[in-house]
């Protein structure tokens, strides 16, 4: 059980030592602490590791290394955009003007924060179509809910109260239904036709006075631009529903389609698939939300807005009496949001409209390459990233989906994202992204096209893997059944505090 | 475009190879109709160019100022190590550790982080991360309600009212009822959670309490007796939400001593940057018996095929990728580069050092309270505090905004952050920590004692 | 091969009636879609079900499903083991594998579920 791999690397408790460490933060005066009361105070010291800076960065170093990511090679994971991310946003947000500007800071002292805010939402308004933009939600998921907080306002502003449903088609992001729930809807989920797309009439028939809003992903979760959106769309304003679009796909449509303009009422951006800021193994992200006029009074607040005189200022408190309210603590992630501005503005209109023609270029150009040994369920054109499946080969061989990502690894690639959308049987969802050069996507197609011919000859191979990782396949059944969610037991004994 | 890769006939190949003549072929199915305007944008700007602009934005913002502004985001120093080791691709360039195999990392270092946590905050299970502390505070606030099945939730007026706020957001979409409790006006306790307030609250049969939320320290700076606020919460079923700021948790009571089922709060000052606000790091962490309720990632330690050990996420059929509508929470992307962040902070600083960060800025304060006092604005509260505190300030707004042109951000003015307190008309909000130097309080006692003197001499015209 | 002395539900539930009790699980189908079971969450004894209505999930590594009620009645007794042991539903679904058992409230209820012989023709289906 507690074998360490070569490569793996034992934790911070294990490398620590009494004793070890210091030198960074003076001690304070004897009795700096006298003022709290003792049954106000700790008792014992908190057991965290004790390490040299040597050991510290030779521990998260050899850590790192044991990560893939878009630096180190192709990260085809659909859905998630794993763009490159430009180094010059990187420096951006570490510029002292930007770095250690307090959020509570009076305007006079963020003037060019708050200028940047601005820019930022105009910017993104004009690439939606929309008349408005907050930037306050963190990320995709807080998008939606924000902009499902809002169209429940927008209802019940009007003393419509009887909306209670939400409609999500059955291939959504699992953030769509999720995001209904919190925000007090129930969810009606819509099924999808054979090409892929909404079941218009499915969704027809389930649309009516009760339906708050519509929830779609556009180009869809399968990588496909929904055809007969202006009848959704139609459809469900007749009802007196909103369409809240899911940009998490924007990255296919810059410059050739505006969801505002199209008739969306809201939608959110992911700034870190299209706008190229860092995922972070996880996070941060951000997602902003872009709103037509009749939706502007229920932003989050407070907005960034031209203050009388010149310059610019947060709203006060009471400002915009039908806001939703706070989000979050603070005004935005703004650190995430000086790397999309950077990035909106090296680009400009020409270059976005660029990244995506780049983008669905690469994904057609892979799915005909793809499509040499996979089925490819869907025949349309796709956006910036397509679905393929293995059902053949798992009737064929036994070989699943999850074996054949598990042997990328071994060829030295990021699996696709797998079993998603749940719609298709065995599908992968590959997202090469314009980031990626010619030779890089014929590599991992020649890659695919490999593992088709050894799940045919020795499937062992294909379910074996992955051979050459860091570790082998996890077992995750006893992780959850008893779960070990922190280290217990540091190794050394803790020395006190000097006091 | 500045970041592709394509050679000159790069294109040309592709298009031949799907079998069409130009890009365009890709997007007609767009109905002709829905076909966007064009965008009217800058044109693209080189990045020499962007760099200038970027640099002259930032330079517009004024962080050269004596700042004593906290209230929930605090200055501290930040060692290298953090920074640098943020600064690697292999850490910032990947996503959620979907493939546990080429994730080791990652994973690794999130586990890491939630025992640092679970060890700061004397709790058992800390999330891998949230959004930042008020939205955390807001899902602690919705775990009380799941695992209780009621649906009041008593809130503390000491939490930071963007807290507040955004507990209000959330809980108004899931129809839930918050109610604030309020604080003490005058005597010893002022400033503090009124317990006998509480004690109301919570006495009423008809309406069940799900969770108490109190912070500690509080908004004012004021240490609340928590255990207190525990034995009431749990007097009448409901769970105990404290609200934390972690570096005090190296001085101050943990959450788990003192009977709190969840404690929620901000990460920041764990090695993050101010940066206006975000990208921050939400903390929240809870007691074994709420493990199925807490919301968003969490690592778990197992071993792979040869029993090498090894890291995974785990329970993850409480997320919303597996669960949809029936999801603890819709959290997807999290602050995972900001659990880095903090832990490296922590590994970088040991405990030892978070203790002193903690002392430090205690005693900067003891120093500031008494420089204030000597300047004309004493302490307005009797309580303890730890490195935050409230001063009198007649006029509080026109002086804080006059000290600016000092070179002085003199806090924040309490009026704004209780318009409808008239015991905290004339306050200022001020903060000290590890990095704040003698020579910025001096300066800040300097310009307050000439501020206040012009003011009684000239009526508080300038 | 599905045991021929219990009934179904086209959600895979199975119900054994003994005397004026009945014993509810999920079905070897069922536990197998699901694949490895991680967690069972089950109703306190005394709580009252009413016939198809969710009483309980089951989860998974990377699935989650609800428990439907394949008949009404209250929950006598719960299958503490499974708090500990959640993989003997894989392993042993008719047996030890046991979720709930109810006080039966309206024994036509049960003549209404799928025979074993049904239940096999709807798993073959698919």
């Amino acid at each position: 059980m507690s074998v360490v791999g070569e490569r793996l690397q034992p934790t911070l408790f294990e490398r620590s030592r009494p004793g070890r460490g210091g030198g960074k933060i003076p001690h304070p005066p004897a009795g700096a602490l006298d003022r709290i009361p003792a049954g106000a105070r700790r008792a014992t010291p908190a057991a965290l590791p004790e390490l040299a800076e040597p050991e510290v960065i030779r521990h998260y170093t050899n850590l790192s290394q044991l990560n893939y990511a878009v630096d180190t090679g192709f990260y085809p994971l659909g859905s998630c955009t794993m763009k490159f991310n430009p180094r010059l946003n990187e420096w951006a947000a570490r510029l002292p003007g930007f770095a250690n500007l307090h959020p509570m800071a009076p305007d006079a002292v963020a003037q060019g924060t708050l200028q940047l805010l601005f820019e930022l939402e105009q910017q993104l308004a004009e690439i939606s179509g929309m008349d408005a933009v907050t930037l306050q939600p963190a990320a995709g998921a807080h998008g939606e809910l924000t902009g499902i907080l809002m169209v429940r306002a927008y209802h019940l502003s009007r003393g419509d109260t009887a909306r209670t449903e939400v409609l999500v088609p059955d291939s959504s992001h699992g953030t769509n239904p999720a995001t209904a729930s919190m925000a007090g809807f129930r969810t009606i989920t819509i099924p999808s036709a054979p090409d892929g797309g909404v079941d218009v009439e499915a969704f027809r028939s389930a649309l009516g006075p009760q339906t708050a809003a519509i929830m779609i992903t556009n180009p869809s979760t399968l990588g496909l631009f929904e055809r007969r959106i202006g009848e959704l769309l139609e459809a469900t304003h007749e009802a007196g529903a909103l369409a809240y679009m899911d940009g998490a796909n924007l990255n296919a449509i810059l410059g050739r389609f505006k969801p505002g303009e199209a008739g969306f009422d809201v939608m959110h951006f992911n700034t870190h698939k299209t706008f190229s800021t860092p995922h972070g193994g996880g996070g941060p992200g951000a997602g902003p939300v872009g709103v037509r006029s009749h939706l502007v009074p229920f932003l989050p607040a407070p907005r960034v807005v031209r203050a009388e005189g010149g310059g610019f200022r947060l709203e006060t408190p009471g400002e915009r009496p039908q806001t939703i309210g706070r989000m979050r603590s603070f005004v935005a992630s703004t650190g995430v949001l000086v790397r999309a501005y950077a990035y909106i503005r090296a680009h400009g209109a020409a270059g976005l409209r660029e990244v995506s023609d780049d983008a669905v270029l690469a994904a057609n150009y892979l799915k005909v390459r793809v499509g040499e040994a996979y089925e490819i369920p869907f025949d349309q054109p796709c956006k910036h990233e397509f679905v393929a499946s293995a059902a053949r080969i798992k009737a064929a061989t036994g070989v699943r989906t999850l074996d054949i990502a598990k042997r990328l690894i071994d060829k030295g690639y990021h699996p696709p994202t797998i079993y998603f959308p749940h719609t298709v049987e065995e599908g992968m969802l590959i997202e090469p992204t314009e980031t990626e050069s010619l030779e890089t996507m014929d590599g991992f197609a020649d890659a695919l096209i490999e593992i088709a011919r050894e799940a045919a000859e020795d499937p062992e191979l294909v379910k074996g893997a992955p051979h050459d990782a860091p570790v082998r396949r996890l077992d995750e059944a006893t992780a959850a059944r008893q779960p070990n969610l922190r280290w217990r037991g540091m190794t050394g004994a803790q020395t006190p505090c000097p006091d | 475009m500045p970041y592709g890769p394509h050679a000159a006939d790069d294109r040309a190949r592709m298009l031949d190879t799907i079998g069409i003549a130009s890009v365009d072929a890709l997007f007609e199915d767009i109905p002709e109709a829905l076909r966007a305007s064009p965008l009217r944008l800058d044109e693209p700007e080189p990045e020499l160019y962007l760099a200038a602009r970027l640099t002259g934005l930032a330079a517009r913002n004024r962080v050269d100022l004596a700042s004593f502004l906290g209230c929930g985001a605090y200055r501290h120093w930040s060692p290298p190590t953090v920074d640098q080791m943020l600064l690697r691709g292999e850490w910032f360039t990947a996503y959620t550790p979907y493939q546990p195999e080429v994730s080791q990392g990652t994973l690794q270092s999130i586990y890491e982080y939630q025992t640092m946590l679970a060890e700061l905050t004397g709790l058992d299970v800390v999330s891998a991360s949230h959004y930042d502390g008020g939205a955390a505070t807001a899902e602690a606030a919705l775990m009380t309600c799941r695992a209780t099945r009621r649906e009041r939730i008593l809130v503390s007026r000491g939490v930071h009212p963007h807290y507040r706020q955004a507990l209000a957001t959330y809980t108004d979409g899931a129809g839930l009822e918050v109610k604030e409790i309020p604080l003490v006006e005058d005597g010893p306790l002022a400033g503090t959670t009124d317990l006998a307030a509480l004690a109301a609250l919570l006495a009423d049969p008809d309406r069940p309490v799900a969770g108490v939320v109190v912070a500690q320290p509080n908004v004012l700076g004021l240490l609340e007796d928590m255990p207190e606020v525990g034995r009431l919460a749990h007097g009448a079923g409901a769970l105990f939400v404290s609200v934390i700021e972690p570096v005090s948790l190296a001085v101050l009571a943990p959450p788990g001593e003192y009977g709190a089922d969840i404690a929620a709060g901000e990460g920041q000052p764990l090695g993050i940057p101010l940066q206006f606000g975000g990208p921050y790091l939400g903390i929240v962490a809870c007691t074994d018996a709420l493990v199925r309720q807490i919301p968003g990632r969490l690592v778990g330690l197992t071993h792979d095929l040869d029993g090498k050990r090894a890291f995974v996420m785990t329970m993850r059929a409480r997320e919303q990728d597996i669960r949809r509508e029936k999801a603890a929470s819709n959290i997807c992307t999290n602050q995972a580069l900001l659990a880095l962040a903090a832990s490296v902070y922590l590994a970088t600083i040991g405990p030892h050092g978070l203790r002193d960060v903690a002392a430090l800025g205690a005693a900067r304060a003891t120093e500031l309270e008494a420089a204030l006092a000597a300047a004309g604005a004493p302490r307005i509260h009797a309580g303890p505090y730890l490195n935050e505190l409230v001063v009198r300030v007649p006029d509080a707004r026109a002086v804080h905004a006059r000290l600016l042109d000092r070179g002085v951000l003199a806090g924040i003015p309490t009026a704004d952050l209780f318009p409808d307190e008239p015991s905290l008309a004339d306050g200022l909000l001020v903060c000290a920590t590890e990095v704040t130097t003698p020579a910025e309080i001096d300066l800040f006692a300097s310009a307050l004692r000439l501020e206040l003197a012009g003011a009684a001499i000239g009526g508080g015209a300038r | 091969m599905v045991p021929g002395d219990l009934r179904y539900t086209k959600d895979h539930e199975w119900i054994r009636v003994e005397g004026d009790e009945a014993v509810i699980g999920i079905t070897q189908y069922a536990a197998d879609q699901l694949g490895d079971i991680v967690f069972v969450e089950l109703p306190d004894a005394g709580t009252g079900l009413a016939q198809h209505a969710t009483f309980g999930v089951v989860e998974s590594v990377k699935a989650v499903s609800d428990l439907f009620a394949p008949i009404g009645g209250e929950v006598t007794g719960t299958n503490d083991a499974l708090a500990g042991t959640p993989e003997v539903v894989n392993s042993d679904p008719y047996g030890e594998g046991w979720m709930v058992r109810v006080r039966v409230a309206d024994p036509a209820q049960v003549d209404g579920l799928l025979d074993a012989a049904a239940y096999e023709q709807l798993t073959a289906e698919g």
